[in-house]
């Protein structure tokens, strides 16, 4: 498996699909290693009772079919699929109601989905995935991009509340693409991904949705700076290392 | 309700894992996987079941055949980003668990691999470096240097040049094509070795190398490729440039067509980007003696690279603002929206 995963890092991202289809025909026994470890870009359905997206992903799959946040059926239908309880189908709805009002004000545009299930530590687990297709075509109101897409995963762990507060674990994995095409400066192509961890304890006074809201927002904040730092600044100090801008090629550059 | 529940509750995650064998039996295994640098999933235990029960009624999956593992492998060979094929290939070979196999395929992906990289080998004996390219391919494993006039014996998989032999007479181009391919040398490795910290050049003859005297047309090709490989920082890049440069003798004119090409690769402990940008561009010259058409052909090419690298620039200043939002100054934060809700 540690080989699979290094396989897939190394992989270009935009190739992700393939090469995570490759490793289950290779490795069928750790198919649900591979499927719950690597991370692909978000597929979407249409709900057919209302007409709105919804995104796909393992946690609201069950087999084949996949459970909407809006109409809470599975698409297509199932007969015994696992449903959360009703509590937290409440929770879930109200979710998904205040995500769509964040993800609009962030993003402009997009889908987002959250998805919830109890656990078995009498807590619950909820997954809050965004996704945004900010090309010329797509939902981008900036659009200049030929290609741009974003997709993020946020999965938090509850745990039970003790002493007025609770346990937060927050995984997020944001998967950025993105393409320009231009006479000028042809084909320009960047994708990867990020993922970080934060765990807090926060008081319950203020309830679930807005403790995990919080954190998904200073979650996002912070990745959004790294893919800055990253994304545009290192790949740019790589090009300029192998062909330093005319100013600077008098010098030489010392060796690494 | 589920919220006020007593119950203690560790720090330790178990990850139920259902290992399938293909004849589908079921197994359980317990894993605990706090590893802070590993990214965590978490799976429910009920879920999981019921995947396994209907995954284990899902139709038998056929096996692949030996030709199409090959075919997987060759595949992960080839896509490894510039630098890492080396890695790739350790990791192939133990999710592969097939020498043979994985032995047959790396012989076929390494050379691809390497051609299309350009990769630069050491020649023993103080000749210098040689690119490995199609265009100076004179067998399987050996590579001319135009430079040296050497022939490179070259060992794909280990990526080493393991011998050095003189170039034959038929192996060379013409002492007609020859000047105009030395004088564009010269002035190739000039313009290199100003603008690229870790590059190297060469020119070969793809058309009409046995060319006696004017009255004929030809072709030469300059081939660039540089390569920053960082390993131990996880940062791996390159650039390559190839330049066909055609000759009508006819019309006296030469045309050159470019392809400008830079990959990247970067990991950090909580993910990984890979850059790919590509240009093509066109232009055209006078055909005069070979001094001067290569001082011109040699300004053209550092015109061209030079403008594509400031609009890449360019691309890099312009791209947060059209990805990303500006300032969140003016959006609700996330506490406001509940209430709005």
């Amino acid at each position: 498996m540690e080989a699979a995963m290094g396989l897939m890092r190394r992989m270009p991202p935009r190739h992700s699909e393939t090469a995570l289809s490759a490793l289950l025909s290779l490795l069928p026994q750790h198919s649900s290693d591979l499927l719950s470890q690597v991370d692909l870009p978000l597929q979407v359905l249409c709900d057919v009772d209302n007409g709105k997206e919804f995104i796909l992903c393992e946690y609201n799959r069950d087999a084949d079919s996949y459970r909407s946040p809006w109409s809470n059926k599975y698409h297509p239908p199932l007969e015994d699929g696992p449903y959360p309880s009703s509590e937290l189908r409440k929770l879930e709805i109200e979710a998904n109601d205040i995500f769509a009002i964040y993800r609009d004000q962030y993003y402009e545009g997009g889908i987002s989905s959250v998805y919830m299930w109890e656990d078995d530590n009498e807590g619950f687990v909820a997954c809050f995935l965004i996704k945004k297709d900010g090309s010329k075509t797509g939902h981008g109101r900036r659009g200049c991009l030929e290609e741009g897409a974003w997709d993020a995963i946020h999965v938090i762990e509850v745990g039970p509340e003790e002493e007025g507060t609770t346990r937060y674990c927050l995984t997020s994995t944001v998967m950025l693409s993105l393409t320009t095409d231009d006479e000028s400066s042809g084909t320009f192509s960047l994708s990867g991904s990020l993922r970080r961890q934060m765990n807090m304890n926060l008081s319950v006074a203020d309830g679930h949705l807005c403790n995990m809201g919080k954190m998904i927002e200073e979650m996002e904040g912070k990745l959004r700076n790294s893919l800055d730092q990253v994304y545009f600044g290192k790949t740019r100090e790589m090009v300029c290392t192998l062909r330093p801008p005319a100013e600077v090629a008098q010098m030489r550059l010392p060796d690494s | 309700s589920c919220f006020t529940n007593q119950k203690a509750f560790t720090d330790h995650y178990l990850l139920l894992h259902i290992s399938l064998s293909l004849s589908f039996s079921s197994a359980f295994l317990l894993f605990l996987v706090p590893n802070k640098s590993k990214r965590f999933r978490f799976f429910p235990l009920k879920f999981a079941l019921q995947r396994a029960r209907k995954i284990g009624m899902a139709e038998e999956e056929t096996e692949l055949s030996e030709e199409q593992r090959k075919e997987i492998a060759k595949w992960f060979l080839l896509n490894a980003p510039a630098g890492e094929i080396q890695y790739v290939a350790k990791d192939l070979k133990s999710v592969l668990n097939d020498d043979d196999v994985y032995n047959e395929a790396v012989s076929e992906a390494f050379p691809v691999y390497n051609k299309s990289h350009m990769i630069c080998l050491e020649m023993p004996g103080r000749f210098g470096d040689v690119l490995v390219t199609s265009y100076g391919e004179l067998q399987d494993n050996e590579y001319l240097d135009p430079k040296t006039a050497q022939v490179a014996i070259v060992d794909h998989v280990k990526q080493v040049c393991t011998e050095v032999r003189p170039a034959t007479d038929e192996e060379l181009p013409s002492p007609y094509i020859e000047e105009y391919r030395c004088a564009l040398d010269i002035e190739m490795s000039k313009y290199v070795g100003e603008a690229y910290p870790k590059g190297f050049c060469s020119v070969y003859c793809t058309n009409g190398k046995d060319v006696e005297g004017p009255g004929s047309d030809f072709e030469l090709v300059v081939v660039i490729s540089a390569a920053r490989l960082s390993p131990q920082n996880f940062c791996n890049g390159s650039w390559r440039s190839i330049w066909n440069i055609e000759f009508k003798d006819d019309i006296q004119i030469l045309e050159l067509k470019g392809k400008l090409q830079q990959v990247g690769a970067h990991y950090f402990e909580e993910g990984n980007v890979q850059l790919d940008a590509r240009h093509e561009c066109k232009d055209s010259t006078l055909f005069q003696s070979p001094d001067d058409s290569a001082v011109s052909i040699a300004t053209i090419i550092r015109h061209h690279e030079t403008e594509y690298l400031a609009s890449l620039e360019a691309s890099y200043l312009n791209l947060p603002d059209t990805t990303f939002k500006g300032s969140s100054q003016e959006t609700s934060s996330y506490s406001n929206l509940i209430p709005m809700a």
